[in-house]
């Protein structure tokens, strides 16, 4: 039998008033596993994504979702099909009107599932994000940024248990040990929970942390596809450009440690730009 | 080639050159363009409308939302009709007590107010306070959930913005308007009735008047134009709200936007509702 993978991109074309955000794009996501979609600002990263939620369709190519087509699907198709994905939206996208608990039940309640149930579920979602259970009663804006996107991931856990998991940015804007403990849990939910994603970022560091493997775009155009270590290997003359300043971090930080501790490998926290080394992802 | 744009009358006779043709030729495509544009409009809101009406018409509803917008709608709001008709009632009794006096027909001063009231300056009154602190509201916030994911996120987790966000407000206003401009008319009639005492109208003779003219006609006219208000405001404050682009500035300029066209929209539905009651009536 043959292992579909779990998402499909195939030659998918998408523009914006004739002006061309994505093209000929095209990549698999294995089940089980982590694509990471890297690039500059602009360059098609989240449309990537609100073309897999069907939230746009594109001009024309195709894709897949556990073997369906989505841009054959109804409407109410999609919406069935949406049902077995979560996604974490940039700065979290929480609904700022209802309470931290009502957020990650939010889907149960939709469900028309009984309050005990989901007080029981919004307590383990929570917890299973790292977050005391008891901030179920708080409102979003009273939580700092890297729990808003605890919250986020909790929700969208919650969302049906899903087995696709979209991540926009997830790290974006947050200070470096809230960013760690956010990538940590993605591969937990990857590892433990077999969990399969795709996580858009900038971020360099993350994305050699968290990816089985790593698109990286720019300008709409995939410009390389492969593994952490083959994207630090490449020689084409954007990515050498685009991992530049995070190959310098890395040494300058690389440096000071070996100054301080010989031999040991700086994380985010000391260098401030960097917790992983190029290639150093699983 | 083409010649250089230059300033021109933009009609074209016989005599005039290549140059004059391509500034005609420009200004009708300037104006085909802006007329193909709120052409796009128009149908965009339209289609908006029909599935906005479509959506409080069909299950499934969402009860707390709407109760929450009855709530918003009609409490909120109470306050500020009830003091704009009481203010708006007693203005209007001055201007007529004093021309009817004149007449020596001061005894129809109740009459006047039910048919100024209750036919026009009512639900006008009341949709005007109402939209411009509804749609303001509903705007703003619509907008701030677009610009910050919150409505894609509903639309990823298989819920309808129409169904949860723009259904409930349709209700809530089509519930809470005409309750508001019955609170608005009784206000300004009652308003009315003390500004007559001062002008020597009696109680009775106010409370003749009135009674004699508050007919079921009379407040049909009243009661059917706040539920095409409703209709307006709720369209026009979403569509607004959810097509809202910028971050907050742009949320901004649809506020402004959204508030500017309800108010004078209730003006031109007014206009069109009254025409059309009348001829129905055949008054």
């Amino acid at each position: 039998m043959i292992d579909l993978p779990m998402i499909e991109f195939r030659s998918v074309y998408f523009s914006i008033e004739e002006k061309d955000i994505l093209t000929n794009v095209s990549f698999p996501v294995p089940r089980g596993q982590t694509r990471v979609i890297l690039g500059p600002s602009g360059s098609g990263k989240s449309t990537i994504l609100r073309l897999l939620m069907g939230l746009w369709m594109p001009d024309s190519g195709n894709i897949f979702v556990n073997g369906e087509d989505i841009t054959q699907a109804t409407p109410e198709r999609l919406r069935e099909i949406r049902k077995g994905m979560g996604i974490v939206f940039q700065q979290g996208a929480l609904f700022d009107s209802m309470t931290v608990g009502e957020n990650v039940g939010y889907t149960l309640l939709e469900d028309g599932h009984p309050d005990e149930e989901i007080e029981q579920a919004v307590a383990t979602y929570l917890a299973q994000v790292g977050l005391d259970p008891e901030l179920r009663d708080r409102m979003p804006d009273e939580l700092s940024g890297g729990m808003q996107r605890r919250v986020a991931i909790a929700r969208a856990l919650a969302a049906r248990n899903p087995e696709i998991i979209l991540y926009d940015e997830p790290t974006t804007g947050l200070d470096p040990q809230s960013a760690e403990r956010i990538t940590d849990l993605i591969i937990r939910l990857r590892d433990t929970m077999g969990k399969t994603s795709i996580m858009v970022t900038h971020d360099i560091a993350d994305a050699f942390k968290v990816g089985n493997r790593i698109t990286v775009l720019d300008r709409g155009n995939v410009v390389f596809e492969g593994t952490p270590g083959e994207l630090n290997a490449a020689n084409d003359p954007f990515i050498a450009e685009f991992l530049a300043p995070f190959r310098k971090a890395v040494a300058a930080a690389t440096q000071r440690m070996e100054v301080r501790v010989p031999g040991q490998v700086p994380g985010r926290g000391d260098s401030g730009a960097s917790r992983a080394q190029p290639g150093g992802a699983p | 080639m083409t010649g250089p744009r230059l300033r021109g009358p933009v009609f074209v006779s016989a005599d005039r050159g290549p140059a004059d043709y391509t500034v005609a030729v420009d200004a009708l495509a300037a104006v085909g363009s802006r007329v193909r544009r709120v052409l796009e409009v128009v149908q965009d809101v339209t289609l908006f409308c029909v599935s906005v009406l479509r959506s409080a018409f069909f299950p499934p509803y969402y009860k707390h939302e709407i109760l929450e917008q009855i709530h918003f709608s009609m409490i909120g709001s109470m306050f500020i009709v009830m003091f704009s008709a009481l203010v708006a009632g007693q203005a209007l009794a001055i201007q007529l007590a004093r021309e009817l006096a004149k007449q020596g027909a001061k005894s129809e001063l109740g009459h006047f107010m039910v048919i100024s009231s209750v036919r026009a300056l009512g639900p006008v009154l009341t949709g005007i306070v109402v939209a411009s602190r509804m749609s303001a509201g509903i705007t703003a916030e619509l907008g701030t959930m677009k610009s910050s994911n919150q409505i894609d996120a509903l639309i990823a987790f298989g819920t309808d913005p129409m169904k949860r966000l723009v259904a409930p407000r349709m209700i809530g206003l089509w519930i809470a308007l005409p309750v508001l401009t019955i609170l608005g008319d009784t206000l300004s009639v009652i308003g009315g009735g003390f500004v007559g005492l001062g002008y020597h109208v009696t109680f009775q003779s106010y409370y003749n008047g009135v009674a004699k003219y508050l007919t079921p006609a009379n407040l049909l006219v009243g009661m059917i134009k706040p539920i095409f208000f409703a209709i307006l405001i709720t369209t026009v404050a979403c569509w607004k709200g959810l097509t809202s682009e910028g971050g907050a500035k742009g949320v901004g300029v649809a506020t402004t936007e959204s508030v500017v066209i309800s108010s004078v929209g209730i003006l031109v539905t007014d206009f069109i509702c009254t025409k059309l009651i009348f001829r129905v009536l055949g008054w």
